[in-house]
């Protein structure tokens, strides 16, 4: 029994030792480390520190990306939603045995590359792609839309992804959903839509909130949709962070816009998880 | 629900599947375009593969890539499962919930955060970057997901079977593996699958990890995407969508399989008690 729990624990705890300063950025950004030994590196931490967080508050592009990020986030949130759940009621009223099958091909998306399939709207929405052929083809339009590179494009690119983590927190909560309440609903007199407000839609909150988190929380930080599908003026944290590192070099203010960027997001992610402890309590 | 779907149902499950699918088949079809222009079909073609099986840039991205996938998703699934049994079963200790916090939040947070504070981890304890650094912060993130699905599996886990087999004597060690793994096996195969996959295609995390002279297909593709779409990368990403796609399905095949023999196994029990 020693064995048994030993050893696990100890890798256990060695593993939480590394992921504690792996899961928090080291709030110290690193100058030079490379070059300078540990002693001189603490020494300028302490002189140096303050001085990105200075400058951080002296450029507006900042905070024009923090707050950028959270509205594109807000509202990708909003509309995955409104898309993700007709899917998932959809999907939980399905035949049992169609389910498991219709679950998998929600899965399968998500497990093919991210980086793919936001590359694949490229095509579709460019000048010439395939969404301005067929508008143009049926009418809608008589000039080609310009979508690629704006903001529109990133909405897009950004409910496609993440539909999949909006649809299975809702699929799990509306699939356990309790059939004879809605028909007790009914019999009692109650027009379907309002028994969808007043029973389905309360019952499924924890699927809602769940699914909007996983959402929220990685979209504010999200770099890869609106780098391919976005134009220079998509701002977003994510991407600056990505340009003041790669292109400017400068890792202390790249540490920095990331120690905001989680500080933003301890928040949510502490409702998440508090959320997630409750349901498996539940279990 | 016992009650059936209504056409409003049907309706929005397949157009969200049409939403989700149209993208990647239209990336697949395009692939096979004779043309170089992406955007103007003239006709099927694989000359495509051709060209990729001959572009050594991307042949050796893609060698790095299956290494690093291999490698981290085996180490993750040990230290995943590892980790999944110590929050399953170890009760409360000290820093539990501080510990489960720290597997779950890898699963949320951006990516970007995560890179940039792997990477400062790496410079400070002055490690050289490329291979081995990427690799290790593929385990990393990796590490999470494998432990949140055996977690899931441990959870429904009949402890008293290990009891009966630590009752009759056999020694904790074989009692796991002889009792205790084959029974959670469908889920760390499915944690392996999910952390190679993850591995496979991760770009950010590898960007920031990574050094000179390893580069992973992800980054190459971003690379090459940023300067334009190209029938070659279609090709590319029509490999790995296959991959994947074969990998998931064998592995829920798998599961399907072992819990249908379960089921067999238990009704045998049953009849037979």
């Amino acid at each position: 029994m020693l064995v048994f729990f030993f050893v696990p624990f100890l890798i256990v705890f060695k593993i939480s030792f590394s992921q504690t300063a792996i899961a928090m950025p080291p709030y110290t950004p690193v100058f030079d480390v490379l070059r300078d030994s540990w002693a001189m590196t603490w020494s300028k931490i302490g002189e140096l520190s303050t001085d990105t967080y200075q400058f951080l508050t002296t450029d507006d592009l900042y905070w024009r990306s923090y707050v950028n990020s959270l509205v594109i986030a807000f509202i990708s949130t909003c509309i995955t939603l409104l898309v993700g759940y007709p899917i998932a009621y959809g999907m939980a009223r399905a035949r049992t045995e169609w389910r498991p099958m219709l679950l998998m091909m929600v899965i399968l998306p998500f497990w093919t590359s991210f980086l793919i399939r936001v590359y694949a709207w490229i095509g579709i929405l460019s000048r010439e792609g395939l969404l301005n052929k067929v508008l143009l083809w049926l009418g809608v339009i008589d000039q080609p839309l310009v979508i690629l590179s704006t903001t529109t494009a990133v909405y897009i690119g950004i409910v496609y992804s993440y539909l999949p983590f909006m649809v299975l927190p809702l699929y799990s909560a509306l699939e356990k959903l309790d059939g004879t309440l809605l028909e007790a609903a009914e019999d009692l007199g109650c027009p379907p839509w309002k028994a969808f407000w007043q029973v389905t839609f309360p019952l499924s909150l924890p699927g809602v909130i769940a699914g909007c988190f996983l959402v929220f929380i990685p979209v504010v930080g999200e770099f890869v949709i609106p780098d391919l599908l976005g134009g220079s003026t998509t701002l977003m944290i994510g991407r600056t962070l990505w340009n003041e590192f790669f292109s400017n070099r400068d890792w202390p203010t790249a540490s920095a816009v990331a120690v905001i960027l989680l500080a933003i997001l301890i928040i949510p992610i502490v409702i998440f998880q508090n959320q997630q402890a409750k349901a498996q309590e539940r279990l | 629900m016992n009650k059936g779907p209504t056409y409003f149902n049907i309706v929005s499950v397949t157009l969200g599947f049409a939403f989700l699918y149209l993208p990647i088949i239209l990336l697949i079809v395009y692939s096979f375009n004779e043309g170089r222009n992406v955007a103007v079909w003239q006709g099927w073609s694989t000359k495509w593969y051709g060209a990729l099986l001959e572009d050594q840039a991307i042949l050796d991205a893609a060698w790095v890539t299956i290494r690093v996938g291999l490698i981290s998703a085996t180490a993750s699934t040990v230290l995943g499962t590892l980790a999944a049994i110590t929050l399953v079963r170890a009760g409360r200790f000290p820093g539990r919930s501080l510990f489960s916090g720290m597997v779950s939040a890898p699963l949320v947070l951006p990516e970007v955060i995560l890179g940039l504070s792997l990477l400062l981890l790496f410079v400070a304890f002055d490690f050289s970057r490329g291979f081995w650094t990427m690799t290790l912060a593929h385990i990393t993130f990796t590490m999470c997901y494998v432990a949140v699905v055996v977690q899931s599996k441990l959870v429904t886990f009949d402890r008293t079977l290990e009891e009966a087999a630590l009752d009759l004597g056999s020694p904790p060690v074989k009692t796991f593996f002889s009792i205790t793994l084959p029974l959670i096996l469908p889920a760390v195969i499915s944690g392996w699958v999910l952390a190679f996959t993850l591995s496979l295609d991760d770009l950010v995390i590898s960007s920031f990890t990574t050094g000179p002279g390893a580069t992973s297909l992800p980054i190459k593709i971003y690379s090459q995407v940023r300067l334009g779409v190209s029938p070659e990368i279609n090709a590319a990403c029509t490999i790995l969508i296959a991959i994947v796609t074969v990998g998931v399905i064998i592995a829920s095949l798998q599961m399907k399989r072992s819990e249908m023999e379960r089921q067999r196994a238990e009704r045998l029990a049953a009849a037979g008690g």
